[in-house]
């Protein structure tokens, strides 16, 4: 297993009050992601655990492009991967992202 | 948490589809679940790391209570995408734990959405004695006069320890989707060889362990569409009616048990079997919709039993 974490800062806090949400099933070609609003409003954590190794700087990308779109600040991301492609992993952090916002 | 908001697209919802939190949160009133050991816990397996395998943050099971038409009802359901729905450490804990709280809860029914190939082989030994722990706590449930029904019409079926512990529940919804057995097709292949039990003939597989033969040989008790509307109309009548937990039942489920092997032990396919239960056209089963196989199963006496 591979362990990554990213830290980003955002501009603004996530908008919406649901403390917690969770989508997707780690099952082949897809994952998991657990939001909690735990952390400051400007701080969003992305902790990623996955089988396949080596695809640190694609992840890094992913995370980045989410982070930029989706402004999730005081969110803490945690990711159970199943071997997910990166358009799955971004459709994902986005499900994950609307949900915290209902 | 994750899943459709109230409404008809929620009732329509496919079961067979459905992730286990879409099933609960469709399935109860709506608002009314609280999850127990969430995944915020992060309680996961201790054991899949060593395999180099992934986890998940409620080890393929949500457990929890809520209500089901205004009545309070303890739940787990199964994923039956993570590992097969199959049962591990943490995921057996998980459920023996639920089932012994409603002993003392006594709420008006427990529901299983069982979705599983049976024991998780990374972590075999605490997933066999989980299936023996449930089992002896369903009884304990059920003694203690709390329905226990399982509902059942998920991507993984129902089979290995899964399937003994559908054998304990008081009642048995199933869909087409479903299928329940201890030994399921692969393991009956590699242990027999194909001459036996042909895996890849899946239209064989559901002749023999499907919904539809299922329910006519009275394995389960209704048969529902493919919809959680379907299936939560179906655990209402089930718990309505639920069985004592007595002597007489025991002793009539097998008596009953007995005489099916007398009467069906040398069939070789489902479509023999419900030939001798008095289907008029058994070769037109597996085609048949939900309400033309509902009249077939109304003319059938076999399937009004209890035992399993």
């Amino acid at each position: 297993m591979e362990s990554l974490t990213f830290r980003h800062t955002t501009t603004k806090p996530l908008p919406g009050t649901k403390p917690q949400a969770i989508t997707g099933v780690v099952a082949s070609g897809n994952l998991e992601i657990l939001l909690e609003r735990v952390l400051p409003p400007d701080a969003v954590e992305v902790a990623i655990e996955t089988p396949i190794a080596g695809y640190g700087p694609v992840w890094e990308a992913v995370v980045a492009d989410f982070v930029a779109r989706a402004q999730p600040g005081g969110v803490r991301i945690s990711i159970n991967d199943g071997g997910a492609r990166p358009d799955t992993v971004s459709l994902r952090l986005l499900q994950g992202a609307r949900l915290m916002e209902a | 948490m994750a899943g459709p908001s109230a409404g008809p697209d929620r009732d329509r919802l496919s079961w067979y589809e459905a992730s286990a939190r879409q099933r609960l949160d469709a399935l109860l009133d709506p608002g009314s679940f609280t999850e127990a050991l969430g995944p915020e816990e992060r309680r996961m397996s201790p054991h899949l790391p060593l395999f180099d395998l992934p986890r998940a943050f409620d080890d393929g099971i949500v457990v929890g209570t809520g209500t089901l038409d205004g009545r309070p009802v303890y739940v787990a359901a199964q994923e039956g995408r993570f590992m097969g729905g199959a049962f591990g450490e943490v995921h057996g804990g998980k459920l023996v734990g639920l089932l012994r709280a409603a002993v003392e809860g006594r709420p008006a029914a427990v529901l299983l959405l069982l979705d599983t190939g049976g024991v998780r082989l990374q972590e075999a030994n605490a997933g066999e004695t989980a299936i023996a722990e449930a089992m002896r706590a369903i009884t304990e449930v059920r003694a203690a006069g709390v329905p226990v029904v399982g509902l059942i019409g998920g991507r993984a079926g129902c089979f290995g320890g899964g399937g003994l512990i559908a054998g304990t529940c008081s009642r048995l919804a199933v869909s087409e989707g479903g299928r329940i057995s201890v030994s399921g097709p692969e393991v009956i292949e590699t242990n027999k060889g194909a001459e036996e039990f042909d895996s890849k003939d899946r239209a064989l597989v559901w002749r023999t362990m499907g919904g539809k033969h299922r329910r006519l040989i009275g394995g389960a008790d209704a048969f529902c569409d493919d919809t959680i509307a379907s299936f939560r109309a179906a655990a209402l009548s089930l718990i309505a009616d639920a069985p004592a937990f007595d002597l007489d039942t025991l002793m009539a489920e097998q008596a009953r048990l007995r005489e099916r092997i007398e009467r069906f032990g040398e069939c070789r396919d489902g479509t023999e079997i419900w030939a001798r239960l008095g289907v008029n056209d058994p070769d037109a089963v597996p085609s048949l919709d939900t309400r033309a196989f509902d009249e077939t199963v109304a003319r059938i006496g076999e399937a009004a039993h209890d035992a399993r």
